[in-house]
């Protein structure tokens, strides 16, 4: 424990010089901007920020990329409360309840509480990160093909428990999602699969433009062919700030989002994305009045936004304790280390205490600044809403077209936005939501692979989902949580059947 | 009159082309890696380009542009202006294994390109998880002979350098393990380590930190000198086994048609990057090797894609690889 405080004391030391303040507070504010333009992710900025970092010091260089990182994270859920947007797959969630909310003029709450419940998810993830780092890494380890493949399955039950409406439908909105996960090129055998010979579907859908058309492109369309609503969103901004009241509501959610996050942002393969999913599964089947789930419930914003932000907090312990990187940012991230000479490996804790206190002692400087840039910002961001939609909806196609096109520089991308969008717009009509769709798509892969990965290494036999003790207990999860949300469906089935 | 017009469009084209030779470079100049930032050939091209901007006098901006194996990003380099403004970071895959594994790749990697130059290759290390029942590489090849496809061979992907490397290596001992695709080195590497899987191939700066940290352990080096990231491995001629020498090798390119004093202008830039104490460091600091520099000519290049292709499409085409 002693150990613990002295790294730590030196950790600050490092973090607190005047360089690598100042490098965290422009990365935090670059994530912020980033993450508030829809489409360009901290992927994109950190790949383009990368050579600028070439002149300064390794420690200080990954700081700022760290900062855009969760900078970006913030930054995403203000899109995502704002205008229904979600830039990347963990503000898909936010977008349910918060834009509701900012729809009843509670869009500076719902940003607020976002705000707060994220810097003590984050300060909660520092000190996970700063203590069990180490013994930690050894649960990513013991997370193998079938174990992964049982959490995906309970994510899936997650989506279903997702909906607002109908359970069939959310069903069949999930399988969609899965089946356009699986275009793109096989990963075993390297077959194109329903690429229908398109060069630019070679390697699937991305997830951006998907997102951004189904959700984003959509809700301007539905917005452009009701005119009250979008009224009730400028006229009444109300309180900026969440009082005491949101507070005693969401001060439970944010607990239990920071824990389910954070121990999903320690699984490799990208298990943060479950993470805002699992804390607003949770919540809605905790509270005591499901109903209000999706209409603009202050828990549906504060678990996830908890339990998003801890998992992108804690997915650097994998790259910090082992050097193996858990998702693509954190690919970036290793390739950031080695271009500045510091080969990521079990070895950077003993070799390179600076950077590895250093980097951890940021993380809680930066979550602070964050909250210091944004909660100030919540006003500014509230007032855009008082622009007229005429005005508004142009920029934020504008803003779309920009970030999609940045990603790959692919014309087609920005065409795929235009097609989802009226996908989107039809499936709104007929009562399908996107939430569960979207969910479907992001697990996809990660089913899809890890099922034939484990299946390749049992020889085919099923039997190890069950014969491996975590694999098992996550199925039975799984199993419990469907039955719990086909049950009130199912009884009200019966209820229908006596009253006729 | 439009005759006239397209006359002097055409000679304007022409002085300005010969002026933008005269003092090339003008303006930076892209080059196109055609993998995701932060992997073995990006963090190469970022450092040796680092060096060439400064000796050029203008900036040389790394595009990357991923996608199908890395034949993306090189098809649309390919495609490029042969102006000297737009130059490529192709590696073993795109410029060796592609032909065989993409039939209908819109480039030919020994016709379509002007080479600048080599930059840096990569060792193959042989690596398998830390309780693997084999003391040495010998061992170790007798196991996966005898126990053919009870032995999983983890890999990065089709068309990745594992995959490449990983399908010679089973080729050159004539076993046949089971081939277990993921989603990039890190995951493959995750389940090495967690005894998932039991061996793979890939490049020394992907495997040499878990080697030195004990989570995996390394049968042999397929080069022909030992590297000094892992002095106690050995090569895999020191251990016994022949025919086994292969290395992941990045190299600049420029599209075909690039005027040849822009190609010397390059290739200069690239050999003195190449000289350069603090870049070589830092290769050398990855496990890199910087080539003699008899290999660092254009001339050498075009040899190497050549015979490079020769030896990847008979083995990867006996594999039934293909991607797609």
């Amino acid at each position: 424990m002693g150990d613990l405080f002295s790294n730590l004391n030196h950790g600050f030391s490092i973090a607190l010089t005047f360089q690598n303040l100042g490098l965290a507070f422009l990365g935090c504010l670059v994530g912020t901007l980033v993450g508030v333009l829809p489409g360009v992710g901290p992927i994109a900025t950190i790949a383009m920020l990368l050579p600028i970092t070439f002149g300064l010091e390794p420690v200080g260089a990954l700081i700022m990329l760290a900062g855009i990182y969760y900078g970006a994270q913030y930054g995403g859920s203000t899109t995502a409360i704002l205008v229904n947007i979600p830039g990347e797959a963990t503000s898909v969630v936010t977008t349910l309840d918060g834009h509701q909310m900012a729809r009843q003029g509670r869009a500076g709450v719902a940003l607020g509480i976002a705000a707060i419940g994220s810097f003590f998810a984050g300060t909660v993830a520092t000190v996970v990160i700063a203590a069990l780092g180490a013994p930690l890494t050894r649960l990513a380890l013991i997370f193998g093909p079938a174990e992964y493949f049982s959490l995906m399955v309970m994510g899936l039950v997650f989506a279903v428990v997702l909906a607002r409406g109908s359970i069939l439908k959310a069903i069949a909105m999930i399988v969609l999602g899965v089946l356009l996960s699986t275009v793109g090129t096989d990963l075993e055998t390297g077959q194109e699969r329903l690429t229908f010979g398109l060069p630019f579907l070679s390697d699937g859908i991305d997830f951006a433009v998907l997102a951004m058309g189904i959700f984003g492109v959509a809700e301007i369309l539905r917005n452009l062919d009701h005119t009250e609503t979008r009224n009730v969103v400028q006229q009444a901004i109300g309180r900026l700030l969440p009082n005491r009241e949101d507070f005693r509501q969401s001060w439970r959610p944010v607990l239990r989002g920071t824990t389910i996050g954070a121990i999903l942002g320690i699984l490799p393969g990208n298990g943060a994305v479950l993470g805002p999913f699992a804390s607003y599964t949770m919540e809605k089947k905790l509270a005591k009045d499901p109903s209000r789930f999706g209409r603009g419930a202050i828990e549906g914003v504060a678990g996830p936004e908890a339990a998003n932000n801890a998992g992108a907090q804690t997915s650097f312990i994998p790259l910090l304790t082992l050097g193996i990187p858990p998702n693509a940012v954190m690919a970036l991230m290793v390739g950031a280390m080695t271009i500045h000479g510091i080969v990521p490996g079990p070895q950077v804790m003993t070799r390179n205490p600076d950077l590895f206190w250093g980097m951890i002692a940021s993380m809680w400087i930066g979550n602070l600044m964050l909250l210091i840039i944004n909660l100030p910002l919540v006003g500014v961001w509230v007032r855009l809403l008082k622009v007229p939609y005429h005005l508004m909806f142009p920029a934020i196609l504008m803003f779309c077209c920009i970030g999609i096109y940045s990603i790959n520089s692919l014309p087609t991308d920005v065409m795929f936005i235009g097609l989802f969008g009226i996908v989107g717009y039809i499936l709104i009509k007929f009562g399908f939501e996107p939430a569960p769709l979207l969910l479907g798509f992001v697990l996809g892969k990660l089913l899809e692979e890890n099922l034939r990965r484990a299946l390749i290494l049992s020889r085919g036999s099923l039997d190890t989902f069950i014969e491996r003790p975590i694999s098992a207990a996550l199925l039975a999860v799984a199993a419990v949580l469907l039955v719990l949300a086909l049950l009130p469906s199912i009884r009200k089935g019966r209820d229908e059947v006596f009253v006729e | 009159m439009r005759k006239i017009a397209l006359a002097l469009a055409a000679f304007g084209l022409a002085t300005s082309a010969a002026q933008a030779q005269g003092n090339y470079p003008q303006r930076p100049i892209t080059m196109i890696v055609p993998f995701a930032a932060g992997g073995p050939t990006d963090v190469i091209a970022r450092i040796v380009g680092d060096n060439m901007s400064r000796t050029l006098g203008q900036q040389i901006v790394v595009e990357n542009v991923a996608g199908a194996g890395g034949t993306t990003g090189i098809t649309r380099g390919a495609q490029a202006q042969p102006d000297g403004y737009t130059i490529m970071m192709g590696h073993m895959g795109t410029h060796g294994a592609a032909p065989a594994l993409y039939p209908n790749l819109k480039y030919d990697p020994s016709k379509d390109f002007a080479p600048i130059g080599l930059a840096a290759g990569t060792p193959i290390l042989i690596v398998a998880k830390k309780d693997f029942p084999a003391k040495d590489l010998k061992g170790f090849v007798e196991y996966v002979q005898k126990n053919g496809d009870k032995v999983n061979m983890a890999h990065a992907g089709v068309g990745s350098v594992s995959h490449s490397t990983g399908i010679f290596f089973t080729s050159v001992i004539k076993a046949k393990p089971t081939m277990v695709a993921y989603r990039g080195t890190g995951p493959a590497l995750n389940d090495l380590m967690g005894n998932t899987v039991d061996f793979m191939t890939d490049q020394i700066v992907n495997v040499a930190p878990q080697v030195q940290g004990g989570n995996i352990k390394a049968f042999a080096i397929a080069t022909a000198t030992r590297s000094p990231a892992l002095p106690d491995v050995p090569t895999t001629k020191e251990a016994g086994l022949d025919g086994y020498e292969v290395s992941a090798w990045n190299a600049v390119f420029a599209p075909k048609g690039t005027p040849p004093e822009i190609v010397a202008k390059l290739n200069e830039a690239l050999v003195k990057a190449l000289s350069d104490e603090n870049t070589k460091k830092r290769l050398l600091d990855l496990g890199g090797v910087i080539p003699s520099t008899a290999e660092q000519t254009p001339a050498s290049l075009q040899k190497l894609v050549e015979s490079e292709v020769a030896r990847w499409t008979p083995v990867l085409k006996a594999a039934g690889a293909t991607a797609e």
